[in-house]
């Protein structure tokens, strides 16, 4: 029998939370840490976006890169972090360097604080390295990661492999070494074309590059380390990819899109979380007079009048309702047989913790996990 | 304000909005009404997502332009295409006699240490293609589908950033150009997109004060996205509704209607009070777009949503308008 969520909150040491923007990650990833200290468990969250909200409703001043408490009544505890993707790199290179020396070049090199900034992939490295070193260097139970918001999220599998690749580059070597043979002839035009690349983005910029590769000579091997023991955690049996969705038709498109390239790295959904469901008003039996086109019927007939209204609002309830259920037939398929969580729109804003906490009933029953795994 | 304003000739229209707030639905409603009134308009979607093509119920778009909707005699006609950094920047430096190696650029990675070591030099290429686009006057509006409200301020600034950085080259007169592209009022906005709730509303307006201060471009109206329509029948009680109408509920009818009704209203009062805070917050106009009962987004839905911004643009226009004196 496929684990409930409520199980993979109870038993996951890493949960991963995916999706595309706008589909209350941040919040599923902070409710489900909350979830789990309610079990019992030492959770931390870590989220990505600067989420002022997301703390403010957790009642702390800010997220930091270092864990904060939230204090609440539960059993057991959760922290929350946000993730600095330059001080989390800084952490790596200190790490790795043979000396404070080479530290300090590293540091200090243009290109090196470029990386943090502006090489795409970085920020999925780094928070897959802090979601690592809190899942084998503290104390955390659970660890549940919210992931950057771009198509590319998944670029958090395949980012610390493409980082070591990227930080293994010899340029230069191809600048530097004498060559001989075929060698010779593919780092002649390698120079060449480092030399016109010189030309159009400024020899300054490629010399920092250049010292940077060379101040990082003897790290590479510590970064390719790491990125394999983090492949290693993330592909896990212990590690849960929790998918987050709306059930509008283009983020339901994204969520499959989600699946298969996860799939494609032999890693199943463990979860679907369907958040901004809208709520079902009535029946789906046609016959039935609030049918959404009985409902609409009904409108049209009595248009124009305060009764009318109420019509129109449970058709548009209806139609909408029959139309989200229509999108998610197809993703909930091809998932089997990871459960589908439900949650629908709330009438009021989530922005305390009573409100998340509400939330979190809804996705996680920790009394009854058969029921949750059922709905 | 008149649509000839929102969209004067030769315009680039930048659309950013947070994820999830509609930004892609948004461009292509602004594309088909501006159509409409006669500009042959192009999209450039820079997210590389895949919904704005099955909107038009079309395959997944690539970098070649492809049309959206047919010139006719109500249309000047709509296409669109992705725009990607990478493209960009190969683009840009075949230009300069790098073509023979660019697949190798791609194969050594040597394109990745290039754009780490010139941070934001994707951003500018990509907006120094817009403004290439611009410039070849085939399109008389562009509509850029750019990318997720937070990054869009950084998309944005690179300009700036790098015409400090780099004093001199090819790079500092790219990011010279784009720049006074961005800061010409006369043929470049940005649209901010957002929906009626807290969190997209509070990134609206971060977004808008940056973008006017940093990055110095001119904001357009600001457009609000899923507007639930307002049901004035739905205040008074459901049972003498139903009687003063002549009509009978069955058992349990008026208990969903009231459920549904109950629903709807306490979503409108946390759209009404952002309404109210980002009207107060944001010295801009407003064009409200109306909430689409449907998951979704269709031709019918996009016709629906430009009819609506052709109504809210002409209310710009007129003088008692109070969005309309800004």
């Amino acid at each position: 029998m496929p684990e409930s969520l409520t199980e993979i909150v109870r038993n996951s040491e890493v949960i991963v939370c995916c999706g595309s923007g706008g589909v209350g990650k941040t919040t599923t990833a902070a409710i489900l840490a909350l979830e789990a200290a309610r079990m019992g468990r030492r959770s931390v969250v870590v989220t990505i976006d600067p989420a002022k909200r997301l703390a403010d409703a957790l009642g702390i001043d800010e997220l930091s890169n270092e864990p904060t408490e939230i204090s609440g009544e539960w059993p057991g505890s959760v922290h929350a972090l946000m993730l600095d993707t330059k001080a989390t790199f800084d952490g790596l290179v200190r790490r790795y360097s043979a000396d404070e020396d080479q530290a300090e070049v590293i540091l200090d090199n243009n290109f090196y604080r470029n990386i943090s900034s502006s090489l795409s992939g970085t920020q999925e490295y780094m928070a897959s390295e802090k979601l690592y070193e809190l899942a084998e260097e503290s104390d955390f139970d659970l660890v549940v990661v919210d992931t950057p918001p771009t198509r590319n999220a998944l670029d958090f599998l395949e980012a610390p492999q493409r980082l070591a690749n990227f930080l293994d580059h010899r340029l230069y070597r191809i600048l530097m070494t004498p060559t001989r043979g075929i060698a010779k002839a593919v780092n002649v035009a390698a120079q060449a074309a480092v030399r016109s690349i010189s030309k159009v983005v400024g020899a300054d910029v490629i010399g920092d590059a250049i010292a940077f590769f060379q101040a990082f000579e003897g790290m590479e091997e510590g970064f390719k380390d790491r990125a394999a023991h983090v492949n290693q955690l993330l592909s896990a049996d212990q590690t849960a990819f929790v998918l987050v969705a709306t059930p509008k038709a283009d983020t339901v498109a994204e969520a499959g899109y989600f699946a298969d390239r996860l799939s494609d790295n032999d890693i199943s959904v463990r979860a679907l979380i369907v958040n901004r469901m809208q709520p079902v008003f009535g029946t789906d039996d046609s016959g039935h007079p609030l049918s959404p086109a009985g409902a609409r019927a009904r409108a049209t007939t009595l248009g124009g009048t305060a009764i009318g209204d109420y019509f129109t609002c449970l058709a548009d309830a209806r139609q909408l309702a029959l139309g989200e259920a229509g999108h998610l037939e197809g993703l909930t398929e091809q998932i089997h047989p990871a459960p589908v969580v439900p949650v629908e729109v709330q009438p009021f804003e989530v922005n305390d913790l009573e409100a998340l906490t509400l939330l979190g009933s809804l996705m996680v029953q920790p009394d009854d996990p058969a029921v949750a795994s059922d709905r | 304000m008149s649509t000839g304003q929102l969209f004067p000739d030769s315009q680039v229209l930048i659309v950013a909005g947070k994820g999830g707030v509609g930004k892609t639905a948004v461009s292509a409603a602004l594309a088909i009404t501006a159509s409409r009134a006669g500009l042959r308009t192009l999209i450039v979607e820079l997210d590389g997502k895949v919904s704005l093509a099955s909107m038009f119920d079309e395959e997944v778009l690539d970098h070649d332009e492809q049309t959206l909707v047919e010139p006719s005699r109500k249309h000047a006609g709509v296409s669109a295409r992705t725009l990607t950094p990478d493209d960009a920047l190969l683009d840009y430096l075949a230009g300069r006699g790098l073509k023979r190696i660019s697949n190798r650029l791609i194969s050594t990675g040597l394109l990745d240490i290039i754009a780490t070591a010139v941070p934001g030099i994707r951003d500018i290429l990509v907006l120094g293609k817009v403004k290439q686009l611009v410039r070849s006057g085939e399109q008389d509006l562009l509509i850029v589908d750019a990318p997720a409200a937070g990054h869009a301020i950084s998309f944005l600034r690179s300009a700036s950033g790098l015409a400090d950085a780099v004093k001199v080259g090819p790079i500092h007169t790219q990011a010279t150009e784009v720049l006074e592209l961005l800061s010409d009022q006369e043929i470049c906005q940005v649209t901010l997109v957002t929906i009626p709730e807290e969190t997209p509303v509070n990134e609206l307006i971060q977004t808008a004060y940056s973008l006017e201060e940093e990055v110095g471009v001119s904001l357009g109206p600001v457009v609000i996205n899923g507007i639930h329509p307002d049901l004035a029948g739905l205040c008074s009680d459901v049972h003498s509704a139903a009687s003063e109408a002549g009509t009978r509920l069955l058992d349990g009818e008026g208990e969903l209607l009231s459920a549904a009704a109950e629903f709807r209203l306490s979503r409108q009062a946390i759209q009404d009070e952002q309404l109210d805070r980002l009207a107060n917050s944001l010295p801009l106009p407003q064009l409200r777009m109306p909430y689409q009962f449907t998951s979704e987004m269709g031709r019918p839905e996009l016709e629906r949503l430009a009819n609506s911004l052709e109504l809210g643009i002409k209310k710009l226009e007129s003088p008692d308008s109070p969005m309309g004196d800004n």
